[in-house]
């Protein structure tokens, strides 16, 4: 074993990126309570982002020797720390800008080959060079959601309450790391922060293979767990004769409560959706409650529920610094003009207007009256850029805090002026007025002139760092957030039984989205992570040849089956506003949660509708109908993988859990004889 | 940006002039209408004409005439458009109208014609992939190379026909006009495809289909079900093709039974007419005909879906067809 | 012409004005309007007609640039996005298109609202499912296309000269 080649020279192994043990709490003691442990084996095909526009990068360094870089980057404050480095020159000669954005879904996350290329070739020629991928190639570059088969095992009460869980993921990685490690402990990481799991237990292996890299795909391994864990609680609630929105309704995560692997919990709004897909659905008028004789809709009509939960931003940043997330800066002119300039990268879910309002909020303005400068590391300060789902949240904290602190300047110019007590002055209407007195004011443009007359150039910056989370032990940085959002989906299906052909007719979906600060993106989000997962579930996948070096077998857009306007389902939302301390005015995330439950809750409709388990997205006809074939011979009327490698795990790194007094920090490893 | 391969571009005015041109330009000639096929494969170095020939904007090929009663006969270069909403067409051929619209997408549909559509290169996904890719696997028999991957062992090149009209044409027996300087000739359409995934026209390169003659309508009747993942985009990885002369007691007179997307050609499957001709098209008859379209259909592992799962599906779409056509 | 490139020389109609453009004679229309014309406004997702991102109208039809060559335009009209705004301000489906969000990352968008011009030019009040029909040739991989078909819809509405807002669960899903 140690003789094996590495195929890199990072990693845990030959072949191995990273493998990981995790233990929290006295897993013994948890099954030993559980009235049922049930064990399931299930797989999540990989597939890609596919942005509609290719990726593309234009750089050119000057003639005094600066190098600027216009690249369709998500993150270019990442891109622009890996140019310093491989191209050897200092960071502050380099200038990275991210161009208008047209699709990301985080295939845009990584520091590219083409974008060293371009600023390689450049400082080589002194000229601009621009390079455009082809399709063909953006399918290489890849970065996308990881194939994994994962083994989940629970215990749980007659009632449903979780006494136990023990998770194993194994990743094909593909060629290269990305941000592998993190994925890897994501597909471990918030199984933890829908429903009271009281003790778990995780292990997770991402392997190198000889494929195209696979990396974040909105939902960052999350995905793929939140499919096996709600398929395997349908399967559960199944076995315990128990109505599958009723059994997760009663086992909530509490707010404001810390998990066993000891992720802070804020607000949390997850009943409220699951009550309103229920009754928006028409559940309980629909669903078979398990007894196929006397079942409400007809054969081959059937819903199926799931829900899930997804980080607001990161706990921490890919490199380890005490710095802020997220900076901005705000420059207030005599001519009553605002302008917002921050690292944050619009790619299209509209994080630049997201700036306008919570500034335009604060100063009692309209948004159109702002500027908005973001994405260009000369002008703009640091955010980390557009993943994780961090943009809302950590940029609107920071905008709020710019803006509090160029109010106050305002207020103490314009309280002078009008003698009125600072507490009395209000900002609104594009004035800044006495409350109790609203004729007695100035203009917003004259309380800039006051406050730059008394001041000087009025500019103030904010910043966001988030709280520290209570994990201690090593492996406690991938999971944390500043909140959580929650989604619940029902999926209502037709299932043809003759070819397996399933078709999605509708999707309710609740999300508990904290405060929409624009509703209409909020819908946007939801609707587009509908569709995003409706499209995982049914027909996306990236498939090789293995007969021929394992080429990708179909690098285009026609062959890689994005859903059409014919595919699309009808969908109806659902915003719950449960407002979050941590949030800009209580908002939460929605660019990915959204697209959780929308695998798994199509998988148990399927069931619902046909009797048939498909263990195994993309829940494609051939698997149905090889599942309906087996199920009409008497066989075990399911699709999915049976088993697991057979991996030398390490020893767990053991934590205790809250509950039991734990301080967050892992337990002094015992030395075991083997 | 993919770019197209340098090539003189020729716009004719007149069939005379077409045919002249393409024989000026000898075997590096390719005619060109919608451009939606062969662009693609150029782009991709599939082909590599030197000498392209637009015969979209030929105004002899862009007239339909005649009707269900005398039979039509449509201009090759009459978009897929028209063809979905001609008049004459959806009135007396409503299953041609019906299977145009099945094809690609409405903006190709306005590109693309039924001359094209007819003419379809055949299509592997072994071969429908960037030069760089297929330079990877070495290339195919098809196209570059020495090997047919889909079926390594075999000397013929197993690219599918993947049109959604030709299985129809052939099922109704629409004839086609061919023209070329040495003058022109009429074809049954079921005589223009060759099982060759290469060679899969029997026609001369220099040749130039003008006219595509529909059969009037004395009693028959026709229909087409498209098998594909999405509905829009996808090329067929099934089609199914049915025509049918009932007799006033409902007896089955003559039957056609074309499948498409499944070979190199169209395949007939005649065990299947015979097991509906000279009976009433009843349940049992009609199982028995979808269940030789099952065993005549070998679908192979180069489109969409598994294989297996496609030869499956010909029972189904054969059964949908049929019932179909009863109930017209 | 030795040692120097052949150029194509044609006349057309672009977005409403007569235009000349001279370029390599083997160039897509898509080419020639993004690199001889200097229009950005026609965006690529693929270059071999399976995505519908690079439409454009050609005498009031939809087609795909990049599958044209830029010489099929010599004589005949050519709009794209960026003669879709007038004089008078933008087009009803542009505005009805920011309003209600049905450009997220806007990449496809320039697209889908050609095709829904010429949708809407022949059919003045589409029903749901001739909106989607319709649109079928044309991916978004943002919106899930649903506001998409709401901003089509209103737009119509409006262009029928009707009071029409947005639905309240558009904007702000259901109760």
């Amino acid at each position: 074993m140690i003789d094996e080649p590495r195929i890199h020279d990072y990693g845990d192994g030959a072949n191995v990126h990273k493998k990981v043990s995790l233990e929290f709490g006295d897993m013994g003691e948890g099954f030993k309570e559980a009235d049922l442990i049930r064990e399931d084996i299930l797989f999540y095909e990989g597939n890609t982002h596919l942005p509609m526009e290719q990726h593309a990068a234009v750089a050119h360094f000057d003639a005094d020797h600066k190098l600027t870089l216009w690249s369709a980057t998500q993150t270019p404050h990442y891109v622009h720390r890996a140019l310093a480095k491989t191209l050897e020159l200092p960071a502050s000669h380099i200038r990275v800008i991210a161009t208008p954005n047209g699709g990301g879904f985080g295939g845009k996350s990584d520091p590219f080959n083409h974008e060293i290329i371009v600023s390689k070739l450049s400082m080589m020629t002194g000229r601009p060079v621009k390079v455009t991928l082809t399709r063909e190639e953006v399918f290489y570059c890849h970065r996308g959601r990881h194939p994994v088969l994962m083994k989940i095992r629970t215990g749980v009460k007659k009632d449903g309450a979780i006494t136990a869980m023990d998770f194993q993921s194994f990743l094909d990685g593909g060629a290269y790391g990305s941000y592998g490690v993190a994925s890897t402990f994501y597909t471990g990481a918030l199984q933890t922060v829908t429903y009271n799991v009281p003790r778990y237990k995780f292990r997770g292996l991402r392997a190198f293979t000889n494929k195209p890299p696979c990396g974040p795909k909105r939902g960052h391994g999350t995905p793929q767990p939140r499919f096996a864990l709600e398929v395997h609680l349908d399967k559960i609630a199944e076995e315990l004769k128990l109505d599958p929105a009723e059994m997760r309704l009663k086992h909530l995560v509490q707010p404001f409560s810390v998990t066993a692997n000891y992720l802070r919990i804020g607000s949390m709004g997850l009943g409220k959706c699951i009550e309103k897909v229920v009754e928006g659905s028409e559940w309980k008028k629909k669903f078979s409650n398990w007894d196929r004789e006397n079942r409400k809709l007809p054969e081959g009509k059937g819903v199926g529920l799931a829900c899930s939960s997804y980080i607001c931003g990161a706990g921490l940043p890919i490199y380890w610094n005490n710095m802020p997330h997220s900076g901005v800066q705000l420059r207030l002119d005599r001519q009553g003009g605002v302008c917002v300039q921050c690292g944050s990268t619009d790619i299209g879910q509209g994080s630049d207007s997201i700036l306008a309002y919570i500034v335009a909020e604060i100063l009692g303005i309209d948004p159109f009256d702002i500027r908005v400068i973001t994405a260009d590391t000369d002008l703009t300060p640091v955010d980390l850029g557009s993943y994780s789902s961090r943009v809302t949240l950590m940029t609107g904290n920071a905008a709020i805090q710019a803006a509090e602190r160029a109010r106050e300047l305002l207020t103490m110019a314009v309280a002078e002026k009008l003698s009125v007590p600072i507490e009395n002055l209000s900002f609104a209407d594009r004035r800044v007025f006495d409350v109790e007195n609203p004729e007695t004011g100035v203009t917003f443009a004259e309380a800039v002139v006051l406050a730059e007359s008394k001041f000087g150039t009025i500019g103030t910056v904010g910043s966001y760092t988030p709280p520290r989370s209570p994990g201690r032990y090593k492996g406690a940085g991938v999971g944390p957030s500043p909140a959580y959002s929650y989604s619940a989906a029902v999926a209502e299906v037709d299932v043809d039984a003759s070819t397996g052909i399933v078709t999605v007719e509708r999707i309710w979906i609740g999300h508990d989205i904290g405060q929409s600060i624009n509703p209409a993106l909020v819908m946007g989000q939801v609707e587009g992570s509908v569709y995003m997962g409706l499209g995982e579930a049914l027909m996306e996948e990236m498939t090789y040849r293995a007969n021929r070096n394992v080429v990708h077998k179909f690098p285009s857009l026609l062959e890689y089956k994005s859903p059409t306007t014919l595919e699309m389902c009808d969908v109806v939302t659902y915003l719950i506003e449960d407002r979050d301390p941590n949030g800009p005015f209580g908002a939460k995330e929605v660019g990915q949660g959204p697209l959780l439950p929308v695998m798994p809750a199509i998988a148990n409709a399927v069931y619902d509708a046909v009797g048939v388990r498909i263990d195994e997205v993309p829940i494609t006809p051939e698997k149905v109908l090889t599942a309906l074939r087996d199920k009409a011979k008497g066989r075990e009327a399911r699709f999915g993988p049976k088993r697991v490698p057979d991996v030398e795990w390490p020893q767990p790194l053991k934590v205790l859990t809250p509950a039991e007094g734990g301080d967050g920090k892992e337990m002094p490893r015992v030395a075991v004889h083997s | 940006m993919m770019r197209l391969p340098k090539f003189t571009y020729r716009v004719p005015r007149t069939v005379a002039d077409a045919v002249k041109m393409m024989s000026d330009a000898g075997a590096e000639g390719q005619f060109v209408a919608g451009g939606t096929d062969l662009y693609p494969n150029m782009k991709r170095r599939q082909q590599t004409p030197k000498t392209v020939i637009s015969v979209t904007r030929l105004k002899e090929l862009n007239q339909i005439a005649g009707d269900g009663r005398s039979g039509l006969r449509i201009g090759a270069s009459v978009s897929l458009t028209d063809i979905c909403e001609h008049m004459l067409i959806n009135r007396d051929y409503p299953f041609v109208a019906q299977a145009a619209r099945t094809i690609s997408t409405p903006i190709l549909r306005n590109m693309g014609t039924i001359g094209g559509n007819l003419l379809l290169d055949t299509r592997c996904n072994y071969y429908d992939q960037n030069y760089e890719w297929r330079k990877g696997i070495n290339f195919c028999l098809k196209k570059d190379g020495e090997v047919c991957w889909v079926a390594p062992g075999s000397r013929k090149c197993w690219a599918v026909q993947s049109s959604d009209l030709v299985p129809l044409m052939v099922a109704v027996g629409a004839k086609l006009k061919l023209v070329s300087t040495l003058g022109e000739r009429v074809v049954d359409a079921a005589g223009l495809y060759n099982d060759d995934g290469i060679d899969y026209l029997r026609k001369r390169p220099n040749e130039l289909l003008t006219e595509i003659q529909l059969p009037p309508r004395n009693g028959w009747r026709a229909t087409y079900k498209k098998l594909r993942r999405r509905g829009a985009f996808d090329f067929p990885v099934l089609g199914v093709a049915a025509r049918l002369d009932l007799s006033d007691d409902g007896t089955v007179k003559d039957a056609k039974l074309i499948l498409g997307g499944i070979a190199p050609a169209p395949v007939e499957v005649k065990e299947a007419e015979q097991a509906l001709i000279g009976a009433p098209l009843d349940e049992e008859r009609m199982q028995a005909a979808a269940e030789s379209c099952y065993m005549k259909a070998r679908p192979l592992d180069n489109t969409d879906f598994l294989m297996n799962w496609r030869k499956q599906m010909a029972r189904p779409y054969v059964l949908r067809a049929l019932q179909e056509l009863r109930e017209q | 012409m030795s040692g120097r490139k052949q150029k194509a020389h044609i006349k057309l109609t672009l977005n409403g004005e007569p235009a000349e453009v001279a370029f390599a004679p083997h160039k897509t229309l898509l080419e020639v309007l993004r690199e001889d014309l200097g229009l950005m406004g026609t965006k690529h997702g693929c270059e071999l007609g399976e995505c519908g991102t690079c439409a454009v109208l050609v005498d009031g039809r939809s087609i795909l640039s990049c599958l044209m060559l830029g010489l099929d335009a010599e004589g005949r009209e050519v709009e794209t996005i960026e003669g879709m705004a007038t004089a008078e301000g933008l087009h009803p489906l542009q505005e009805t298109f920011a309003d209600l969000g049905a450009a997220q990352c806007g990449y496809c968008t320039p697209g889908f609202l050609l095709v829904a011009k010429e949708l809407l030019k022949t059919n003045a009040e589409p029903s749901r499912d001739e909106i989607k029909e319709a649109l079928s040739g044309n991916l978004c991989r943002c919106t899930g296309y649903l506001k998409i078909y709401e901003a089509v819809e209103l737009a119509a509405a409006k262009m029928r000269g009707e009071e029409a807002e947005a639905v309240k669960e558009t904007i702000y899903g259901y109760e």
